[in-house]
Protein backbone atom coordinates (compact mmCIF):
# COMPACT_ATOMS: atom_id res chain seq x y z
CA UNK A 1 0.00 0.00 0.00
CA UNK A 2 1.29 3.33 -1.18
CA UNK A 3 1.18 7.01 0.93
CA UNK A 4 1.02 9.83 -1.07
CA UNK A 5 2.13 12.98 1.27
CA UNK A 6 1.52 15.85 -0.66
CA UNK A 7 0.94 18.87 0.63
CA UNK A 8 1.38 22.75 -0.81
CA UNK A 9 4.36 24.93 -1.17
CA UNK A 10 7.66 24.28 -0.48
CA UNK A 11 7.44 24.03 3.24
CA UNK A 12 4.44 21.89 2.58
CA UNK A 13 6.86 19.67 0.59
CA UNK A 14 9.55 19.68 2.85
CA UNK A 15 6.95 18.80 5.63
CA UNK A 16 5.53 15.99 3.70
CA UNK A 17 9.58 15.02 3.52
CA UNK A 18 9.94 14.94 7.08
CA UNK A 19 6.97 13.03 7.19
CA UNK A 20 8.19 10.22 5.14
CA UNK A 21 11.23 9.47 7.04
CA UNK A 22 10.32 10.17 10.65
CA UNK A 23 10.61 6.49 11.56
CA UNK A 24 14.34 6.39 10.22
CA UNK A 25 15.97 4.53 13.12
CA UNK A 26 19.49 5.00 14.64
CA UNK A 27 21.95 2.52 12.68
CA UNK A 28 20.10 1.97 9.63
CA UNK A 29 21.25 1.41 6.15
CA UNK A 30 19.49 3.74 3.96
CA UNK A 31 20.25 3.13 0.02
CA UNK A 32 19.96 6.75 -1.79
CA UNK A 33 19.52 7.39 -5.14
CA UNK A 34 21.56 9.74 -7.78
CA UNK A 35 24.28 9.65 -9.82
CA UNK A 36 26.10 12.80 -9.18
CA UNK A 37 23.46 15.01 -8.86
CA UNK A 38 21.14 13.23 -11.46
CA UNK A 39 18.41 11.87 -9.70
CA UNK A 40 19.40 12.88 -6.58
CA UNK A 41 16.79 13.13 -3.97
CA UNK A 42 18.10 16.31 -2.32
CA UNK A 43 14.65 16.76 -0.26
CA UNK A 44 14.25 13.34 0.94
CA UNK A 45 18.56 13.71 2.34
CA UNK A 46 17.39 17.12 3.42
CA UNK A 47 14.91 15.62 5.91
CA UNK A 48 16.82 12.80 6.58
CA UNK A 49 19.61 15.28 8.26
CA UNK A 50 17.14 17.59 10.36
CA UNK A 51 15.51 13.78 11.45
CA UNK A 52 18.68 13.46 13.39
CA UNK A 53 19.12 9.67 12.90
CA UNK A 54 23.00 8.25 13.86
CA UNK A 55 25.23 5.54 13.09
CA UNK A 56 23.77 5.42 9.70
CA UNK A 57 25.44 2.95 6.47
CA UNK A 58 24.48 4.80 3.30
CA UNK A 59 24.60 3.39 -0.02
CA UNK A 60 25.31 5.84 -2.90
CA UNK A 61 27.12 5.43 -6.04
CA UNK A 62 29.01 8.55 -4.80
CA UNK A 63 29.60 10.19 -1.72
CA UNK A 64 28.82 13.70 -2.17
CA UNK A 65 29.01 16.71 -4.21
CA UNK A 66 29.94 20.01 -2.75
CA UNK A 67 27.98 21.34 0.31
CA UNK A 68 24.32 20.17 -0.25
CA UNK A 69 22.55 16.89 -0.51
CA UNK A 70 24.47 13.99 0.67
CA UNK A 71 27.51 16.06 1.39
CA UNK A 72 25.32 17.84 4.05
CA UNK A 73 23.99 14.53 5.52
CA UNK A 74 27.80 13.86 5.70
CA UNK A 75 28.71 17.09 7.09
CA UNK A 76 26.35 16.36 10.64
CA UNK A 77 28.44 13.20 11.11
CA UNK A 78 25.45 10.60 10.61
CA UNK A 79 26.97 8.47 8.76
CA UNK A 80 29.06 5.52 10.08
CA UNK A 81 29.84 4.01 6.59
CA UNK A 82 29.51 4.75 3.26
CA UNK A 83 28.96 2.13 0.55
CA UNK A 84 30.13 3.31 -3.04
CA UNK A 85 31.76 3.07 -6.59
CA UNK A 86 32.80 6.32 -6.59
CA UNK A 87 33.96 8.55 -3.72
CA UNK A 88 36.78 10.82 -4.84
CA UNK A 89 35.59 13.57 -7.08
CA UNK A 90 36.66 17.46 -7.78
CA UNK A 91 34.33 18.65 -5.22
CA UNK A 92 34.05 15.50 -2.65
CA UNK A 93 35.63 17.66 0.05
CA UNK A 94 33.14 16.75 3.07
CA UNK A 95 33.79 13.01 2.53
CA UNK A 96 37.70 13.64 1.74
CA UNK A 97 38.02 15.57 5.49
CA UNK A 98 35.82 12.71 7.16
CA UNK A 99 37.50 9.96 5.52
CA UNK A 100 41.24 11.03 5.98
CA UNK A 101 40.37 11.89 9.49
CA UNK A 102 39.35 8.70 10.30
CA UNK A 103 35.65 9.50 10.84
CA UNK A 104 33.80 7.20 8.52
CA UNK A 105 34.16 4.30 6.75
CA UNK A 106 34.37 2.98 3.21
CA UNK A 107 33.53 0.04 1.78
CA UNK A 108 34.50 0.83 -2.48
CA UNK A 109 32.27 -1.36 -4.36
CA UNK A 110 32.81 -1.76 -8.56
CA UNK A 111 29.77 0.06 -9.71
CA UNK A 112 28.28 -2.92 -11.84
CA UNK A 113 28.39 -4.76 -8.38
CA UNK A 114 26.85 -2.30 -6.20
CA UNK A 115 24.06 -2.52 -8.95
CA UNK A 116 23.57 -6.38 -8.98
CA UNK A 117 24.17 -6.60 -5.38
CA UNK A 118 20.96 -4.63 -4.57
CA UNK A 119 19.43 -6.29 -7.67
CA UNK A 120 20.37 -9.68 -5.88
CA UNK A 121 18.76 -8.50 -2.53
CA UNK A 122 15.55 -7.14 -4.03
CA UNK A 123 14.81 -10.32 -6.35
CA UNK A 124 15.75 -12.81 -3.70
CA UNK A 125 19.05 -13.99 -4.48
CA UNK A 126 21.55 -15.38 -1.63
CA UNK A 127 24.42 -14.36 -3.45
CA UNK A 128 25.90 -14.19 -7.47
CA UNK A 129 29.04 -14.87 -8.52
CA UNK A 130 30.59 -11.87 -10.88
CA UNK A 131 33.35 -11.81 -12.97
CA UNK A 132 34.22 -7.71 -12.08
CA UNK A 133 36.95 -6.95 -9.65
CA UNK A 134 38.56 -11.16 -10.18
CA UNK A 135 42.33 -10.51 -9.82
CA UNK A 136 42.06 -7.04 -8.38
CA UNK A 137 42.26 -5.91 -4.54
CA UNK A 138 38.44 -5.49 -4.28
CA UNK A 139 38.10 -9.21 -4.35
CA UNK A 140 40.81 -10.27 -1.71
CA UNK A 141 39.13 -12.63 0.87
CA UNK A 142 36.49 -13.12 -1.31
CA UNK A 143 35.37 -17.00 -2.25
CA UNK A 144 36.42 -17.40 -5.94
CA UNK A 145 34.83 -19.85 -8.03
CA UNK A 146 35.77 -20.94 -12.01
CA UNK A 147 32.76 -21.82 -13.97
CA UNK A 148 33.26 -22.85 -17.50
CA UNK A 149 37.08 -21.63 -17.34
CA UNK A 150 35.94 -18.04 -16.54
CA UNK A 151 36.59 -16.77 -12.88
CA UNK A 152 34.15 -15.50 -10.39
CA UNK A 153 34.00 -14.19 -7.16
CA UNK A 154 31.03 -14.50 -4.64
CA UNK A 155 29.40 -11.30 -4.15
CA UNK A 156 26.51 -10.54 -1.20
CA UNK A 157 23.21 -8.74 -1.60
CA UNK A 158 23.08 -5.42 -0.54
CA UNK A 159 19.59 -4.87 1.37
CA UNK A 160 18.26 -1.44 2.80
CA UNK A 161 16.28 -0.60 5.64
CA UNK A 162 15.09 2.41 3.74
CA UNK A 163 15.59 3.58 -0.11
CA UNK A 164 15.43 7.28 -0.78
CA UNK A 165 14.82 7.51 -4.58
CA UNK A 166 13.78 10.58 -6.78
CA UNK A 167 11.38 9.36 -9.61
CA UNK A 168 9.79 11.94 -11.99
CA UNK A 169 6.23 10.92 -11.58
CA UNK A 170 4.22 8.29 -9.53
CA UNK A 171 0.37 7.71 -9.83
CA UNK A 172 -1.59 6.94 -6.77
CA UNK A 173 -0.66 3.94 -6.21
CA UNK A 174 3.18 4.77 -6.84
CA UNK A 175 3.73 3.26 -9.85
CA UNK A 176 6.70 5.63 -11.20
CA UNK A 177 8.42 6.72 -14.32
CA UNK A 178 11.97 8.45 -14.38
CA UNK A 179 13.40 10.93 -16.07
CA UNK A 180 16.03 10.31 -18.62
CA UNK A 181 19.76 9.16 -17.17
CA UNK A 182 18.28 10.53 -13.70
CA UNK A 183 16.74 6.86 -13.75
CA UNK A 184 20.03 5.58 -12.47
CA UNK A 185 19.82 3.41 -9.44
CA UNK A 186 16.25 4.33 -8.10
CA UNK A 187 14.94 1.30 -10.04
CA UNK A 188 16.96 -1.49 -8.03
CA UNK A 189 17.10 0.69 -4.89
CA UNK A 190 13.40 0.66 -4.68
CA UNK A 191 13.26 -2.90 -4.95
CA UNK A 192 16.42 -3.91 -2.57
CA UNK A 193 14.71 -2.04 0.64
CA UNK A 194 11.86 -2.55 3.72
CA UNK A 195 10.74 0.77 3.00
CA UNK A 196 10.79 2.92 -0.05
CA UNK A 197 10.52 6.09 -0.78
CA UNK A 198 10.19 8.40 -3.36
CA UNK A 199 10.40 11.97 -4.46
CA UNK A 200 8.68 12.83 -7.25
CA UNK A 201 7.87 16.23 -9.52
CA UNK A 202 4.33 15.16 -9.86
CA UNK A 203 1.55 12.72 -9.48
CA UNK A 204 -0.93 11.98 -11.38
CA UNK A 205 -4.23 9.88 -10.66
CA UNK A 206 -4.28 6.28 -10.87
CA UNK A 207 -5.14 4.98 -14.73
CA UNK A 208 -3.00 8.44 -15.90
CA UNK A 209 0.07 6.13 -16.40
CA UNK A 210 0.16 4.06 -19.28
CA UNK A 211 0.84 0.81 -17.84
CA UNK A 212 3.27 -0.28 -20.38
CA UNK A 213 5.19 2.82 -19.63
CA UNK A 214 5.59 2.00 -15.80
CA UNK A 215 9.21 1.35 -14.78
CA UNK A 216 8.63 0.79 -11.14
CA UNK A 217 5.49 -1.00 -10.50
CA UNK A 218 4.06 0.52 -7.24
CA UNK A 219 4.23 -2.89 -5.40
CA UNK A 220 7.99 -1.59 -4.62
CA UNK A 221 6.71 1.76 -3.14
CA UNK A 222 5.83 2.52 0.71
CA UNK A 223 5.31 6.71 0.37
CA UNK A 224 5.52 9.06 -2.41
CA UNK A 225 6.54 12.46 -1.37
CA UNK A 226 5.31 15.59 -3.92
CA UNK A 227 8.37 18.33 -4.09
CA UNK A 228 7.04 20.14 -7.13
CA UNK A 229 9.85 20.67 -9.19
CA UNK B 1 40.23 11.88 -40.07
CA UNK B 2 42.76 14.99 -39.27
CA UNK B 3 45.64 15.17 -41.04
CA UNK B 4 47.65 12.14 -41.80
CA UNK B 5 50.40 10.65 -39.16
CA UNK B 6 53.89 11.27 -40.04
CA UNK B 7 56.00 8.38 -38.58
CA UNK B 8 58.62 10.76 -37.37
CA UNK B 9 56.31 12.39 -35.06
CA UNK B 10 54.45 11.72 -31.83
CA UNK B 11 51.00 10.92 -32.42
CA UNK B 12 48.39 14.27 -30.68
CA UNK B 13 45.61 13.14 -28.06
CA UNK B 14 43.53 14.03 -31.49
CA UNK B 15 45.51 11.80 -33.84
CA UNK B 16 45.46 8.75 -31.24
CA UNK B 17 41.67 9.34 -30.92
CA UNK B 18 41.80 9.51 -34.98
CA UNK B 19 43.17 6.76 -34.78
CA UNK B 20 40.74 4.56 -32.27
CA UNK B 21 37.97 6.02 -34.34
CA UNK B 22 38.70 4.65 -37.03
CA UNK B 23 39.24 0.84 -35.90
CA UNK B 24 36.03 1.24 -34.37
CA UNK B 25 33.78 -1.16 -36.66
CA UNK B 26 31.05 -0.19 -38.30
CA UNK B 27 27.45 -0.48 -35.58
CA UNK B 28 29.65 -0.92 -33.14
CA UNK B 29 28.23 -0.55 -28.98
CA UNK B 30 31.31 1.26 -27.72
CA UNK B 31 31.90 3.08 -24.29
CA UNK B 32 34.38 5.58 -24.15
CA UNK B 33 35.85 6.51 -20.52
CA UNK B 34 35.58 9.32 -18.78
CA UNK B 35 38.92 11.33 -19.58
CA UNK B 36 40.83 11.05 -23.03
CA UNK B 37 38.63 8.00 -24.28
CA UNK B 38 36.04 10.81 -24.62
CA UNK B 39 38.10 12.73 -27.40
CA UNK B 40 37.56 9.36 -29.34
CA UNK B 41 33.66 10.80 -30.24
CA UNK B 42 34.65 14.10 -31.89
CA UNK B 43 36.58 11.14 -34.57
CA UNK B 44 33.44 9.16 -35.07
CA UNK B 45 31.57 8.94 -38.04
CA UNK B 46 28.28 8.48 -37.27
CA UNK B 47 27.03 7.83 -40.74
CA UNK B 48 28.56 4.52 -39.97
CA UNK B 49 26.08 3.76 -37.07
CA UNK B 50 28.34 3.66 -33.62
CA UNK B 51 26.01 3.81 -30.84
CA UNK B 52 27.53 4.85 -27.83
CA UNK B 53 26.94 3.46 -24.53
CA UNK B 54 27.09 5.49 -21.05
CA UNK B 55 26.72 3.39 -17.82
CA UNK B 56 24.79 5.76 -15.62
CA UNK B 57 21.99 4.52 -17.82
CA UNK B 58 22.07 5.20 -21.83
CA UNK B 59 22.60 4.15 -25.54
CA UNK B 60 22.59 6.27 -28.29
CA UNK B 61 24.24 8.99 -26.23
CA UNK B 62 24.87 12.71 -28.35
CA UNK B 63 27.76 15.14 -28.52
CA UNK B 64 27.87 17.19 -25.42
CA UNK B 65 25.05 19.69 -24.70
CA UNK B 66 25.39 23.38 -25.51
CA UNK B 67 23.24 26.30 -24.06
CA UNK B 68 19.48 25.46 -24.18
CA UNK B 69 20.51 21.56 -24.63
CA UNK B 70 21.88 21.26 -20.88
CA UNK B 71 19.31 19.04 -18.98
CA UNK B 72 20.93 18.36 -15.28
CA UNK B 73 19.11 14.90 -16.11
CA UNK B 74 20.80 14.06 -19.12
CA UNK B 75 24.27 13.35 -18.16
CA UNK B 76 27.68 10.89 -19.19
CA UNK B 77 29.46 9.02 -17.27
CA UNK B 78 32.00 12.25 -16.29
CA UNK B 79 28.72 13.62 -15.49
CA UNK B 80 28.90 16.09 -18.39
CA UNK B 81 25.43 17.32 -19.99
CA UNK B 82 24.83 15.92 -23.20
CA UNK B 83 22.15 15.02 -25.78
CA UNK B 84 20.16 12.08 -27.35
CA UNK B 85 20.39 10.85 -30.93
CA UNK B 86 17.55 9.22 -32.88
CA UNK B 87 17.28 5.54 -31.44
CA UNK B 88 18.26 6.80 -27.50
CA UNK B 89 16.97 4.63 -24.58
CA UNK B 90 17.65 5.10 -21.36
CA UNK B 91 17.61 1.80 -18.47
CA UNK B 92 18.60 1.52 -14.90
CA UNK B 93 22.29 0.96 -13.78
CA UNK B 94 21.57 -3.20 -13.24
CA UNK B 95 20.49 -3.39 -16.54
CA UNK B 96 23.27 -1.20 -17.92
CA UNK B 97 26.17 -3.38 -16.64
CA UNK B 98 24.10 -6.46 -17.42
CA UNK B 99 24.87 -4.83 -20.93
CA UNK B 100 28.65 -5.12 -20.04
CA UNK B 101 29.02 -7.64 -18.09
CA UNK B 102 26.61 -9.72 -20.32
CA UNK B 103 29.41 -9.49 -23.37
CA UNK B 104 26.91 -7.15 -25.49
CA UNK B 105 29.31 -4.13 -25.52
CA UNK B 106 31.88 -4.65 -29.12
CA UNK B 107 34.23 -1.73 -27.59
CA UNK B 108 35.33 -0.07 -24.67
CA UNK B 109 38.02 2.85 -24.62
CA UNK B 110 39.70 3.42 -20.89
CA UNK B 111 42.82 5.21 -20.13
CA UNK B 112 45.50 3.48 -18.17
CA UNK B 113 47.99 3.82 -15.80
CA UNK B 114 49.88 0.81 -16.43
CA UNK B 115 49.04 -2.28 -19.40
CA UNK B 116 50.94 -5.03 -18.83
CA UNK B 117 52.44 -7.59 -21.90
CA UNK B 118 49.23 -9.99 -20.70
CA UNK B 119 46.82 -7.64 -21.08
CA UNK B 120 46.55 -6.84 -17.44
CA UNK B 121 45.18 -3.46 -16.98
CA UNK B 122 45.58 -1.17 -14.17
CA UNK B 123 43.37 2.44 -13.55
CA UNK B 124 41.89 3.02 -10.79
CA UNK B 125 44.22 3.16 -8.07
CA UNK B 126 48.07 4.03 -7.52
CA UNK B 127 48.43 2.40 -4.25
CA UNK B 128 49.18 5.20 -2.67
CA UNK B 129 48.56 5.56 1.18
CA UNK B 130 47.03 8.71 1.20
CA UNK B 131 44.99 7.80 -1.72
CA UNK B 132 40.65 7.91 -1.34
CA UNK B 133 40.14 5.14 -3.48
CA UNK B 134 37.55 4.78 -6.00
CA UNK B 135 36.80 2.61 -9.22
CA UNK B 136 33.26 3.66 -10.68
CA UNK B 137 32.85 0.95 -13.59
CA UNK B 138 36.25 0.86 -14.77
CA UNK B 139 36.33 -3.17 -13.21
CA UNK B 140 32.76 -3.71 -15.07
CA UNK B 141 34.49 -2.05 -18.33
CA UNK B 142 37.59 -3.57 -18.09
CA UNK B 143 35.97 -7.22 -17.74
CA UNK B 144 32.63 -6.98 -19.60
CA UNK B 145 33.46 -5.67 -23.59
CA UNK B 146 34.41 -7.83 -26.01
CA UNK B 147 37.28 -5.68 -26.90
CA UNK B 148 39.11 -3.08 -24.34
CA UNK B 149 41.31 -0.46 -26.24
CA UNK B 150 43.47 1.59 -23.80
CA UNK B 151 44.37 4.93 -24.88
CA UNK B 152 47.61 6.46 -22.95
CA UNK B 153 50.47 8.03 -23.70
CA UNK B 154 53.61 5.28 -23.55
CA UNK B 155 55.70 6.80 -20.92
CA UNK B 156 55.01 8.88 -17.83
CA UNK B 157 56.44 11.99 -17.04
CA UNK B 158 59.46 10.01 -15.45
CA UNK B 159 60.49 8.76 -18.77
CA UNK B 160 59.01 4.92 -17.62
CA UNK B 161 57.02 2.69 -19.68
CA UNK B 162 53.79 2.27 -18.93
CA UNK B 163 53.48 -0.43 -20.77
CA UNK B 164 55.46 -3.46 -18.82
CA UNK B 165 56.01 -6.95 -18.29
CA UNK B 166 54.02 -6.58 -15.09
CA UNK B 167 51.44 -3.89 -13.36
CA UNK B 168 53.16 -2.75 -10.07
CA UNK B 169 50.13 -0.59 -9.43
CA UNK B 170 46.40 -2.41 -7.92
CA UNK B 171 45.43 -4.35 -11.17
CA UNK B 172 41.72 -3.13 -12.57
CA UNK B 173 41.35 -6.38 -14.48
CA UNK B 174 43.23 -9.48 -15.87
CA UNK B 175 44.57 -10.05 -19.00
CA UNK B 176 41.09 -8.25 -20.35
CA UNK B 177 42.89 -5.51 -23.21
CA UNK B 178 43.74 -6.39 -26.53
CA UNK B 179 45.14 -2.89 -27.67
CA UNK B 180 46.94 -0.13 -26.69
CA UNK B 181 46.74 3.27 -28.92
CA UNK B 182 49.86 5.13 -27.32
CA UNK B 183 51.81 8.50 -28.76
CA UNK B 184 54.34 6.03 -30.28
CA UNK B 185 52.14 3.62 -31.95
CA UNK B 186 49.56 1.38 -31.40
CA UNK B 187 50.59 -2.65 -29.55
CA UNK B 188 48.26 -5.33 -29.79
CA UNK B 189 48.30 -7.55 -27.16
CA UNK B 190 48.38 -11.82 -28.57
CA UNK B 191 48.48 -14.91 -27.02
CA UNK B 192 52.83 -14.94 -29.25
CA UNK B 193 53.76 -11.52 -27.65
CA UNK B 194 52.81 -7.61 -28.21
CA UNK B 195 52.77 -6.36 -31.58
CA UNK B 196 53.99 -3.05 -32.47
CA UNK B 197 51.53 -2.13 -35.25
CA UNK B 198 53.53 1.06 -36.63
CA UNK B 199 56.10 3.31 -34.49
CA UNK B 200 55.50 7.12 -34.46
CA UNK B 201 57.82 9.78 -32.99
CA UNK B 202 60.74 6.90 -32.21
CA UNK B 203 61.63 3.59 -34.21
CA UNK B 204 60.70 -0.13 -33.14
CA UNK B 205 64.31 -0.70 -31.86
CA UNK B 206 63.95 2.57 -29.85
CA UNK B 207 60.99 1.98 -28.44
CA UNK B 208 62.39 -1.97 -27.56
CA UNK B 209 64.97 -0.16 -25.56
CA UNK B 210 62.77 2.46 -23.87
CA UNK B 211 60.03 -0.07 -22.51
CA UNK B 212 62.38 -2.95 -22.26
CA UNK B 213 60.06 -5.30 -23.79
CA UNK B 214 60.25 -7.64 -27.02
CA UNK B 215 57.79 -6.39 -29.55
CA UNK B 216 56.58 -8.27 -32.04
Amino acid sequence: MTTVLERPGAEGAATAADEAVADVPDGATVLIGGFGAAGQPVELIDALRRRGARDLTVVNNNAGNGDTGLAALLATGAVRKMVCSFPRQSDSWVFDDLYRSGRIELEVVPQGNLAERMRAAGAGIGAFFSPTGVGTPLAEGKEERTIDGRRYVLEMPIRGDYALVKAHVADRVGNLVYRKTARNFGPVMATAATTTVVQVSRVVETGELDPEVVVTPGIYVDRVVVTHG
Amino acid sequence: MGERASTSERLSKDQIAAMIADDIPTGAFVNLGIGQPTLVADHLDLERGVVLHTENGMLGMGRAAVGDEVDPDLINAGKIPVVETPGASYFHHADSFAMMRGGHLDVCVLGAFQVAVNGDLANWHTGAPDAIPAVGGAMDLAIGAKDVFVMMTLFGKDGSSKLVRECTYPLTGVACVSRVYTDHGVFEITPAGVRLREAYGATADELRHRTGLDLL
